[in-house]
């Protein structure tokens, strides 16, 4: 399927920006505006929006997560898609909204609609619009890749990251295991940090041993967690969206990087 | 056994810190994982096989009064006895005396989840009857006097070494100087050690892979043909069984079969696969004189009809802990009870209560490649969070937790205020952290930046930066 024609009617896309995009990384919220418009795309970004409620499901409490949920389905109504830079928070809206207001007749087809039009955004790119190639180009050595878990297991968001990376000339060298789990867990990593720890600090060892200089995932929590373990251990290996890569805006530092000097290292 | 999972945080730090546990859990990759993987890869029909099984047990527990009633009129039309026992004390009673009714005094048994369940072997030693395990694993564990930590490989946190050391302490006639470093050495002397036993043994006890209402069978599987000899030698042969280990037909038995032993170990089929059908009969070589099959609910028929009733399509093949990120780091013990990892987060709050076990389901980061790798499709990770909210709806989750939730609850429904609250945040952060970029040390998250760094916010929201970039001129 060919790039969307810029005289065809445009989409209206929501930007579901995902509460740590907007508190510590703005710069991915705006690659993903950037990779949208570039396709084609309206991009609006509805001001009701704050996070998709995951802590509180997650946590048990399912009165607040439906309160939040329904103040998402509320001020997501009316867009051709809803696009997220996020697989964790797109799962929560593709794939367990529903299962939330599933007693619910009110709110269950409203869940259902917003999960059918709600994407993560590489897949969006790739599945929906049938992005193939881009304008950015990567010419700065191998990459290496983690699969976060939900975008990988519920929502497949895996050979699309891929195969748009390729398109930009960047060269993956795939990290062994992969689709093991970088340990971040939203509250996991507070509630059990030492085995937390642990598992970030399997994970950090796996992206050493590619010799990869940038690591790049689709979900900013994982890179967190993975970032902090490589700078603390004093890695050079920087850290960063794979929307930021994908839309050439690699103007702010990497992530856990300081501002102020080249490099964190 | 009694129960340690409310120390589970205690636990998984002594594991961690544990260098001998940790080398043998490295084992799970090479030995589980890229087995299962390979076996699965080989079969085209292996989606459909999921689905299938899934169905079978799914149309059981919907008739599961009708399968077991007529799973038991069968096994007693065949000359064979039913108990029913509600509880775990009813099962260890009526094993005690159907041992006491031949005046028993050794029981062979062949490896049971059920038997560690209900603490039988305890319960056995202290009425004077001695349990023999004969499944290598469950042997090892017991001259160690430890509980399992797999439920299909009780000892996978030892070392080779470490069996060695163990076995020459108990077997104290045997050479000294003789060789134990091939776990065919292991093997070899565990499989001298209990011949004499298997054939001494006054009872044999088993547990039971799967009941086959349609003929009465019980079926188990096993590599090491212990189980063979442990039902067959003895005069009586006692099954432990759960409930929902019914399956309607024989042919649904083997459907399922064929999923067990490939997310069990990566085998197509396991070596033995043994269907025992009542006592000996007239005419039959060999066989033991009495077959009595225990069946025990012990919380499960309330499980039926709730949100964990998938938790009963669960066939024991261990794949879920073989696969998980937590289990691989902290082994089977720290879950401080009979059953680890993703399943014995799902199960053990059912049978111990989540005053006990309130920390399984939570020490989850739902990766959830458990529910991808079960053979029954059981979702694990969403089971997990239906006891989170149990908790949290008794009131059990911590306080912080509560309160944090509250605060931040607060904020998240009024986006606005939300707004506000967050360009501070991400300003106060960002202007704090942006020489370094990340921060060493931040309060109230010790937990992250005593092992990690905590990176630092870029200093705007992307609300605040959108919005600014609206209003410029040119938009």
């Amino acid at each position: 399927m060919a790039p969307i024609e810029k005289t065809a009617p445009r989409h209206r896309v929501a930007l579901f920006v995902t509460c740590l995009v907007d508190l510590y990384r703005p710069s991915i919220g705006f690659a993903a505006v950037k990779l949208l418009e570039d396709a084609g795309c309206q991009v609006e970004v509805p001001s009701g929006q704050t996070c998709c409620g995951q802590p509180a499901y997650n946590s048990g409490a399912k009165g607040l997560t439906k309160e939040i949920a329904r103040q998402v389905i509320e001020s997501f109504r009316g867009y051709d898609y809803v696009v997220v830079p996020s697989g964790s928070c797109g799962g929560m809206i593709r794939a367990h909204y529903p299962e939330l207001f599933a007693d619910d007749p009110d709110w269950l087809p409203r869940a259902q609609a917003l999960a059918a039009r709600t994407y993560e955004l590489v897949s969006f790119l790739h599945d929906v619009l049938g992005v193939t190639e881009l304008e950015a180009r990567w010419s700065g050595g191998p990459i290496t890749y983690h699969d976060s878990c939900s975008g990988l297991r519920e929502l497949g968001v895996r050979d699309q990251p891929r195969a748009l990376l390729r398109s930009i000339g960047a060269t993956i060298t795939e990290l062994p295991s992969s689709e093991v789990c970088c340990g971040f867990g939203g509250t996991f990593c507070v509630k059990y940090p030492e085995i937390s720890d642990r598992m970030v600090g399997d994970k950090v060892a796996n992206i050493e041993q590619t010799g990869a200089a940038l690591l790049l995932a689709g979900d900013l929590g994982c890179l967190l967690n993975m970032a902090g373990k490589l700078k603390r251990q004093g890695s050079r290996t920087q850290a960063r969206h794979v929307a930021e890569l994908l839309a050439g805006e690699l103007g702010a530092p990497a992530i856990g990087e300081s501002a102020l000097r080249e490099s964190g290292s | 056994m009694l129960a340690t999972s409310h120390a589970f945080k205690a636990n998984a730090h002594d594991a961690l810190h544990d260098r001998v546990l940790q080398r043998a859990l490295l084992n799970l990759k090479s030995g589980f994982q890229d087995k299962r993987a390979q076996t699965v890869a080989r079969l085209p029909e292996w989606e459909a096989l999921r689905e299938r099984g899934r169905e079978i047990k799914n149309h059981t527990l919907a008739h599961l009064d009708f399968y077991l009633e007529a799973y038991a009129a069968k096994v007693e039309a065949q000359g064979g006895v039913v108990h029913w026992a509600r509880t775990g004390a009813d099962m260890r009673d009526i094993v005690l005396e159907i041992c006491r009714s031949v005046g028993a005094r050794t029981v062979t048994k062949g490896k049971s989840m059920i038997a560690e369940e209900v603490a039988l072997n305890e319960f056995l030693e202290e009425k004077g009857i001695a349990p023999i395990e004969t499944d290598l694993g469950e042997y090892i564990i017991q001259l160690r006097h430890e509980p399992p930590s797999h439920i299909i490989a009780p000892a996978v946190h030892l070392t080779k070494e470490q069996v060695a050391d163990s076995f020459r302490e108990h077997h104290t006639m045997l050479d000294a100087a003789r060789s134990l470093v091939e776990p065919r050495e292991l093997l070899d002397e565990a499989r001298a050690e209990l011949r004499e036993k298997f054939l001494a043994a006054d009872v044999g006890i088993t547990g039971a892979n799967f009941l086959v209402a349609e003929t009465g069978s019980s079926i188990i599987v096993t590599n090491e043909g212990n189980g063979d000899l442990t039902q067959l030698l003895p005069r009586i042969h006692i099954v432990l069984a759960s409930l929902e280990k019914i399956v309607p037909t024989l042919e649904d038995a083997t459907s399922i079969l064929r999923l067990l032993a490939r997310s069990a170990t990566g085998q197509e089929f396991s070596a033995y696969t043994t269907i025992s059908t009542g006592p000996k009969r007239p005419g039959d070589r060999d066989g033991p004189e009495q077959y009595h099959v225990v069946l025990l609910d012990n919380g499960r028929s309330n499980m039926v009809g709730t949100e964990f009733q998938d938790m009963l399509r669960c066939i024991r093949c261990g794949a879920c802990m073989n696969h998980c990120p937590v289990y691989s780091a902290v082994g089977g013990h720290a879950y401080g009870w009979v059953y680890p990892g993703p399943m014995g987060a799902v199960l053990t709050p059912t049978l111990v209560g989540i005053e006990e076990a309130g920390h399984l389901p939570n020490a989850s980061t739902f990766c959830g490649r458990c529910e991808a790798v079960c053979p029954m499709k059981i979702p694990l990770p969403k089971m997990m969070r239906h006891w989170r909210e149990r908790q949290f709806e008794r009131h059990l989750t911590p306080n912080a937790a509560r309160y944090g939730l509250a605060v931040w609850g607060f904020f998240a429904r009024r986006p606005a205020l939300y707004h506000l609250a967050a360009r501070a945040g991400a300003w106060l952060l960002g202007t704090l952290g942006r020489r370094r970029g990340r921060f060493a040390s931040l309060p109230l998250a010790s937990g992250w930046t005593n092992t990690r760094d905590m990176p630092a916010p870029q200093g705007a929201t992307f609300h605040a930066l959108w919005a600014a970039r609206r209003r410029a001129p040119g938009r």
